[in-house]
């Protein structure tokens, strides 16, 4: 992780927004973000099992006393349905990257090595650049993405951190695990 | 049985029981003007889709049911843009129905065509572009609950021209599935509790009172509480009227132009009750400096306002009303209240009452600046005496709506409002021009009232077109207009923060000419130029009721708005009428 990304890491949280799954309703949710002044550091968007809902993962940039304003302002959006605020060590946070990288064949070798250890596969080979997929805590993926900067970066894209609540001492009869909902 | 999308949107306003449209058709709203020839919702056709928002705000707050317009997209979209930012600043509950081109034109730039939803997504409480006719019933329906429930506020339905045109099978849903929204209700009893706990340990007790006593009706529970307690009040802009100025619990309007003892009691309790209000930075002042010494309670039903600004001792999420019958009740069930602990305190206010009533100059030579040489003197008339003659010529539940700027505030600190209900203002927005339409909104609301507003010449300007509708109408509404030929708030501003470098304020006091303007539009137009002159002219007016009537007062364009806390400053930093200034120098010293 680059020193100013640690820095950084203090001021960012982790919302999980339950959403009705209509139209619109990622424009309702990142309008408010500009709107009331907030930066969002990144964003993932999918439906969840349940076809009417959508789970919006968001990691925004906030001293903590904000991040409660703008989880109650997000809470009255209508097509807003829970949001929990997930805390790094009671989550468990995955991301996804995507990087093309320059590697010739004396480099090539080097790279593969590495794209093993971070258990990471090669999805596209050219004559002197391979494109790399990994998996992984955002931690790793930092780690990751620095080590692959001294061979030449030629495109990155990572997906945006998405979570869910860890399963052990937080289960509840159901079996499911429960957000634990941002502010009192 | 089946209907079009537009007999189905019609019917579905029917089935909310609405009463009125106010509303302006174009090309893509045309299907639903059809059955609205039909029915039997009264349409009033206004000249410009601003004047049909504000009219929907005017019937809302005089009613407090909710008002709803109806335009075309585009342009008759954008123009109601303002009433609905009006109104989601002031939570006034507002249904807009815009029209919207076809589904196939959607994001084609289309003629007159424009992304309504999105334009409006910020000044809504939520909106709905309605995709399937069959969507339409459900949506309507949940368009008014989400607009009058909770903390109430604008929505906006968008329908396209062939989904109005589409048929549907009619149904009525029989409530709502909206899983996201939950709005409070009844107060959670331990922080009832601990409110009550607090306000019987009080020394120094202030009930801050907002709009939200009158949303919740509130009124009646504030008046017990008040008198249970004995605790006073201060009653916000957007609360005037929820308590009555009269009562000896009554200490007026806080903020930039409140007076001096509402402003200076909050800055020295020791607690604050804020009910239904919002810690608003007019009220406030300097944020940091505001009610230093007090603990305070914040009853409101947005979570999201418990903390925004001031954070709390004791947060309560709730209707307001169950919350203060809940807390009255808690006070009692402790037992009999020692009222002797804020006996000092009321002596306190009482003394500054005595010495800082709000007062002006009643009889100031005439500047001289708006007479032309040679056109001899004659008293200035000034704008507070005639909020003071309207006041005494006009029943008690006279309905008073205003514009924004110098004329408000006079009119908020010298009407003295008894019933709630009767005061109808832009705060939150403050929108010039407001004043007109909505006084046309709140006569229709309420026939049976009657229903003044006082206004400045330069928002009159802005939306004095909507007296045609008026007159067409028959809908006798009386406009007073404060005319100083200024646009005296920013006039004052430049007085005092810009060493009197009057930048583009100007604004004459006879171009327009204010009657001959009234009386082309159909109304009645007078004007009053001398103090003598001012009540005859009222009583003139309140004796015409089939069309409108328009006064114009041409006052003294020198007088300013007092007290005030200038914009930034700590609330303690009050700036009194000079003649108050010389106790104010005593005190401190």
């Amino acid at each position: 992780m680059s020193p100013d990304r640690r820095a950084n890491a203090a001021r960012h949280h982790l919302l999980s927004v339950l959403v009705e799954n209509k139209a619109g309703v990622l424009a309702r949710v990142a309008g408010l973000f500009s709107r009331r002044g907030y930066n969002i550091f990144s964003l993932a968007v999918a439906p969840t099992d349940d076809a009417r809902f959508s789970r919006i993962s968001i990691v925004v940039d906030v001293e903590s006393s904000p991040l409660e304003q703008v989880v109650a302002q997000l809470d009255k959006l209508i097509n807003v349905v829970e949001i929990g605020e997930l805390h790094p060590d009671e989550a468990r946070e995955a991301e996804l990257l995507l990087v093309s990288v320059s590697a010739d064949a004396g480099q090539r070798s080097q790279v593969i090595q590495l794209v093993g250890v971070f258990e990471g596969r090669i999805v596209d080979v050219g004559h002197d650049a391979l494109t790399v997929m990994v998996a992984g805590t955002p931690d790793t993926l930092d780690d990751f993405e620095k080590l692959m900067v001294p061979y030449g970066i030629a495109g990155l894209q990572r997906s945006g951190r998405i979570a869910l609540p860890k399963l052990v001492g937080r289960t509840s009869a159901g079996g499911r695990a429960e957000l634990a909902v941002g502010i009192a | 049985m089946e209907l079009t999308g537009a007999q189905a949107l019609v019917k579905s306003l029917e089935m909310q029981e609405v009463e009125v449209i106010f509303g302006l058709p174009g090309g893509a709203i045309l299907p639903v003007y059809d059955p609205i020839i039909d029915s039997s919702i009264r349409h009033i056709l206004v000249r410009h889709e601003q004047g049909a928002g504000h009219m929907a705000e005017g019937y809302a707050q005089a009613t407090g049911r909710p008002g709803v317009a109806m335009v075309t997209s585009g342009p008759g979209a954008t123009n109601v843009v303002t009433p609905l930012a009006d109104a989601y600043m002031d939570s006034i509950p507002f249904v807009c129905v815009t029209g919207q081109v076809a589904t196939s034109a959607i994001g084609t730039d289309a003629f007159q065509e424009c992304d309504t939803t999105g334009i409006t997504l910020g000044v809504t409480k939520h909106n709905w572009l309605v995709t399937d006719a069959a969507d339409i019933p459900r949506v309507v329906r949940e368009a008014f609950h989400v607009a009058t429930t909770g903390r109430p506020g604008p929505v906006l339905i968008d329908v396209p021209k062939d989904v109005a045109n589409a048929t549907m099978e009619w149904y009525w849903p029989d409530g709502v599935d909206l899983p996201g929204y939950r709005p409070a209700s009844t107060a959670d009893p331990a922080a009832i509790q601990a409110a009550a706990e607090l306000v019987r340990g009080a020394e120094r007790p202030v009930i801050y009172a907002g709009g939200g006593i009158l949303k919740s009706r509130a009124s009646d529970a504030l008046r017990e509480f008040a008198e249970l307690t004995g605790i006073p009040v201060v009653t916000t802009l957007m609360a005037r009227g929820s308590f009555p100025d009269s009562h000896p619990l009554c200490l007026g309007m806080p903020g930039m132009h409140g007076n001096y003892t509402a402003v200076t009691s909050m800055q020295q309790a020791d607690l604050l009750l804020a009910l239904g209000s919002r810690f608003d930075d007019r009220v406030t002042g300097k944020i940091s400096a505001f009610a230093p010494k007090a603990k305070v309670v914040h009853v409101d039903i947005d979570k999201a306002e418990i903390g925004k600004v001031r954070r709390p001792e004791v947060g309560i999420v709730a209707d307001c009303r169950l919350a203060i019958e809940a807390l009255s009740e808690a006070v009692r069930a402790a037992g009999p209240l020692d009222r002797s602990r804020i006996a000092p305190w009321i002596a306190t206010l009482d003394q500054w009452r005595a010495d800082y009533p709000y007062t002006y100059d009643r009889s100031e030579p005439d500047h001289g600046d708006l007479v032309p040489e040679g056109a001899g003197r004659r008293p200035t008339l000034k704008p507070q005496f005639v909020i003071e003659c309207l006041r005494a010529a006009t029943p008690p539940d006279t309905i008073l709506a205003s514009g924004v700027g110098q004329h408000q505030m006079w009119a908020s600190q010298h009407w003295g409002f008894e019933y709630p209900n009767t005061w109808i203002n832009s705060g939150g927005l403050g929108t010039m021009g407001f004043a007109v339409p909505a006084a046309i909104g709140a006569k229709v609301g309420r026939p049976d009232r009657m229903v003044w507003a006082v206004d400045g010449d330069g928002c009159f300007q802005m939306t004095a077109q909507e007296l045609v509708t008026a007159s067409a109408e028959r809908i006798p509404v009386k406009i007073a207009i404060l005319n100083n030929a200024y646009l005296g708030m920013v006039r004052q501003w430049q007085h005092m923060f810009y060493e009197e470098r009057y930048s583009e304020v100007y604004l004459s006091p006879d171009l327009p000419d204010y009657v001959g303007w009234a009386e082309s539009m159909g109304c009645v137009g007078l004007r009053v130029e001398s103090p003598e002159e001012v009540t005859p002219a009222i009583e003139k007016a309140n004796d015409i009721d089939d069309r409108p009537v328009v006064i114009d007062f041409r006052t003294d364009s020198m007088e300013q708005v007092f007290p005030m806390v200038s914009a930034g400053a700590s609330n303690d930093e009050i700036i009194v009428h000079p003649s108050q200034r010389h106790l104010r120098a005593e005190a401190t010293r």
